[in-house]
């Protein structure tokens, strides 16, 4: 289980977010919504422990969220194509970020939805929808207990978008716990299992068919 | 006065003999009147669309077919961008330059192309405050700095306005704002709008005219309300199924490279 208790977020003296209170459980896909600005960003990155809470804490399974949770929790944002380097391939790039032990790249990218062609080619060789299920592959390399996702279909078709859903879904029913963030809230209201809202510089939950539009 | 592409064809040679497939027979009509929105997937080839309108293919493109639009053909009509076809870029944070104010940037266009209308006045067309004039493009919105990159496209006054995913940056409200906007436009001037944001076409424009693009090719077009409740390509039924509201289910058979694409390959073929 993935909880936030009391989380104080913000930058210097300037508070964003206070008294965040919710838990993400292994297997489901939680949504984030809120308006541009309010926080959600900078709640992903002390989730993940980019930055540290002003005030409360992350725990995973009770325990303080370590300084470096590599292999706890992984992150996946807006623009693969920023956060690749464009000189690796995507081989390369995913192995990177694997654990020792070696990878299933057969597994991987069945897993991923990912091409095994595409795996020899660097980011400007491939499409947008085919590098964030590439980014998606790399964050299951590190077989994470949590995957936190930042906007990460904003720029993607429509087709492309559902591509990407279903596979956070299956890594959801493989036992990864997911957060979902988006400004899209019909998608998020059709592929979350809960939605969390922030409102009033605080998270509040609501159920999926009533998120606003 | 309209837009025609006639069995137009673009080649992007990419070495080793081998060549992108960016567009294939491509031919579309449109009218003043009514917006003409190009909808697709990510490469299926848009872009490509806007850029053999506007002139801005790249240098090494191999380009076959006919391009006309108020009387000039490509690529002569490649030599009047600003005054026949103003252009909307995608990203409208980076179309400005952060150093200077959006008041002195339109006036330079405005200058340069020689419109008639002044910064205030074409602020005032997308309905944008003139306050936003004295203000650096950090200074605004997403979707405030997006209607400001559509004022300097009709800052010549150009017959035809190509916009290239002009909503791409936005959230939906905004989006649907803008595809309002580019409809509204298109009352006096062609518009041609490329966009893989279906849902703001379905609720902003729905009289429009809509070409759903797949693998370099235009495989349906008509009115955009008829398409979204009765698709008759196996490939935009498909699209639309892959909306939220419409279950998020992905696309049953696979996108195909464009790179040496055969010439006979169709959708689920």
């Amino acid at each position: 289980m993935l909880s936030a208790r009391f989380l104080a977020v913000g930058h210097g003296r300037t508070t964003l977010l206070h008294d965040v209170e919710f838990d993400i459980a292994p297997g489901e896909i939680v949504g984030l919504v809120g308006p541009s600005g309010s926080g959600k960003t900078s709640l992903l990155r002390v989730l993940t422990g980019l930055n540290r809470p002003l005030d409360g804490e992350v725990l995973i399974d009770g325990d303080p969220l370590p300084k470096r949770p590599r292999g706890q929790v992984a992150m996946l944002f807006q623009s693969a194509r920023r956060s690749c380097d464009p000189r690796l391939t995507l081989r390369r790039s995913i192995e990177i970020c694997a654990p020792d032990s070696g990878i299933d790249w057969d597994s991987l990218c069945t897993k991923a939805d990912l091409q095994p062609a595409l795996l020899d080619r660097r980011p400007d060789q491939v499409s947008d929808g085919q590098l964030q299920r590439a980014a998606i592959a790399r964050a299951l390399a590190g077989r994470p207990g949590y995957l936190l996702c930042d906007e990460m279909t904003a720029a993607l078709d429509p087709a492309a978008t559902a591509a990407v859903v279903a596979t956070l879904r299956r890594a959801a029913d493989d036992g990864a716990g997911v957060l979902f963030v988006s400004h899209d809230l019909p998608l998020v209201g059709a592929c979350a299992d809960r939605v969390l809202e922030l409102q009033s510089s605080t998270v509040t939950e609501t159920s999926p068919r009533k998120v606003p539009s | 006065m309209t837009l025609e592409l006639k069995a137009v064809q673009v080649r992007i040679p990419i070495g080793a003999g081998r060549e992108v497939h960016a567009l294939t027979d491509v031919d579309l009509l449109a009218i003043p009147g009514k917006p003409h929105f190009v909808v697709g997937g990510s490469g299926s080839g848009k872009s490509t669309l806007c850029s053999v309108v506007s002139g801005l293919l790249p240098s090494h493109a191999r380009f076959a077919g006919t391009v006309s639009a108020a009387g000039f053909a490509v690529p002569e009509l490649w030599r009047h961008r600003g005054r026949v076809v103003g252009v909307v870029p995608q990203s409208a944070m980076t179309c400005f330059t952060p150093v200077r104010r959006l008041g002195g940037q339109l006036a330079e266009t405005v200058r340069y192309l020689g419109g008639e209308r002044g910064p205030a006045e074409l602020l005032d067309l997308v309905g944008l405050d003139p306050s936003a004039l004295t203000k650096y493009p950090l200074e605004l919105s997403g979707g405030m700095l997006q209607l400001a990159a559509i004022a300097a496209a009709l800052a010549g006054d150009p017959p035809v306005v190509v916009a290239d995913e002009p909503t791409s940056a936005l959230d939906r409200g905004r989006s649907e704002d803008v595809v309002r906007l580019l409809a509204k436009l298109a009352a006096d001037r062609v518009v041609l709008v490329a966009t893989h944001d279906l849902a703001a076409v379905r609720s902003g424009a729905p009289d429009a005219d809509l070409s759903v693009m797949f693998a370099s090719r235009i495989v349906e077009t008509g009115r955009a309300g008829d398409i979204f409740t009765a698709p008759r390509a196996d490939y935009t039924r498909d699209l639309l199924a892959a909306l939220p509201e419409n279950g998020l289910h992905p696309l049953p058979h696979p996108v195909p490279d464009l790179i040496d694409l055969p010439a006979d390959y169709r959708y689920g073929g």
